[in-house]
């Protein structure tokens, strides 16, 4: 049985961008990917390019055509096959992109620590931030899944990202010149996290200050289907009445809907409210509900009567 | 005695420099500090014009552009852009 995602889990993605499951994955499985890719102790790895080919040539990471269904993507009893079938990233998946989703791509990313930059007179430089992978005026969404198969420690320089921007229509790129954010995260986790963020989530790869090699295990999932109400199949999700604003009762409970509207310390005043619009309508779309409001923001400048 | 150009770059959160900073980027030309994306997580200055009193002048700030019609409620880039200077001499 799959464990389809809450709607306070689809709220916190359609508000942040994102979701984590820290350590989800057994230690088992994280031992069998790490060998089936040839991980050995850093000592043994002189040269950063034949390390990664010899992984690219001898693991059971097949090569998948883009467009692929996800089911029949990965080889039987891997440890990636064993990944995708356990129930919350199962039910991550359904909820988010359907069970009928095509891969887009995969890739295993390989961070590695200073030495080796040191070695072959590179300079160490963090990967700007971007969108991927190119300009997106779509409803639809994609999702990239991330897979940590080691411990994540901050001198690792986990994924930084940025809760919140996935909605901001921008062009790949275009974004580097933004150095830091407010409010920018780094991903720090267990061995086994599996995150999942929305294709527009701005974000980028950090420096390894480690002297360990940091890998991620990336894979990019398309619909086929449309994205309404997948985590709710029996369609019981109800838009809740319209509250006071402003001059508000300070005894109301929070709800789904104070998860959909969290603001971020990098928004601008300006654009904050239009980042609220533009998740309403995001709402809108995952529920099926066209006429569904949250604090008056849509109904208010909907009131055209000329 | 050389001159090299510091430059310091400010996403301010309304177009005003009293405004907080949000987002900032650092590229210095002396070539003492190699500044890189995600290298800190406190802006330099609380607002644009704590930099002006630390001696930053300003060369460039983006212009207010009336949104596309029809196209209001599309959001993009951070939108309140400041470039500052500081030229350091020194012997680099
Ligand atoms: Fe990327």
């Amino acid at each position: 049985m799959v464990q389809l995602l809450s709607t306070e889990q689809m709220a916190e993605f359609a508000n942040s961008g994102c979701l984590f499951f820290d350590g989800l994955i057994d230690n088992e499985t994280n031992k069998e990917f790490l060998n089936d890719i040839g991980h050995t102790e850093i000592e043994n790895v002189d040269n950063m390019q034949k390390y990664f080919q010899n992984i690219k040539a001898s693991s059971s990471i097949p090569r998948i055509p883009a467009g692929t269904p996800l089911k029949n993507a990965y080889p039987h009893k891997s440890p990636l096959e064993k990944i995708f079938q356990n129930e919350v990233v199962a039910g991550a998946i359904n909820s988010l992109v359907g069970s009928e989703a095509v891969v887009d791509h995969q890739f295993l990313h390989l961070t590695f620590p200073t030495k080796y930059f040191k070695k072959t007179n590179q300079r160490q430089m963090s990967q700007v931030n971007h969108q991927d992978s190119t300009i997106d005026p779509r409803i639809t969404f994609d999702i990239q899944l991330f897979y940590f198969p080691t411990d994540v420690t901050k001198e690792m320089g986990g994924t930084r990202y940025h809760p919140g921007t996935h909605l901001r229509i921008v062009n790949e790129m275009g974004i580097a010149k933004y150095q830091n954010i407010k409010g920018q995260k780094k991903i720090v986790c267990k061995a086994g996290t599996i995150g999942i963020f929305h294709n527009g989530l701005w974000h980028g790869a950090g420096v390894n200050f480690s002297d360990e090699i940091r890998y991620m295990f990336k894979v990019r999932l398309q619909p086929t289907e449309k994205q309404e109400l997948l985590w709710d199949p029996e369609k019981k999700y109800k838009p809740l009445p319209n509250k006071a604003l402003y001059w508000t009762d300070e005894n109301q409970e929070k709800t789904v809907n104070d998860i959909l509207m969290k603001s971020y310390p990098w928004q601008e005043a300006d654009t904050n409210r239009l980042d609220k619009i533009n998740t309403i309508k995001f709402w809108r779309m995952l529920t099926g509900n066209k006429n569904l409001d949250i604090d008056y923001w849509l109904t208010r400048i909907e009131n055209e009567l000329y | 005695m050389t001159k090299r150009q510091k430059v310091l770059v400010l996403y301010l959160k309304f177009p005003s420099l009293e405004a907080e900073v949000i987002s900032w980027a650092t590229f210095d030309g002396t070539g003492q500090k190699l500044h890189m994306t995600g290298d800190s997580d406190e802006p330099p200055y609380p607002t644009g014009l704590d930099a002006l009193l630390d001696g930053w002048r300003l060369f460039q700030s983006s212009q207010a552009i009336p949104e596309h019609p029809g196209e209001e409620f599309r959001t993009s880039y951070l939108k309140h852009e400041f470039f500052f200077e500081k030229i350091e001499e020194g012997d680099f």
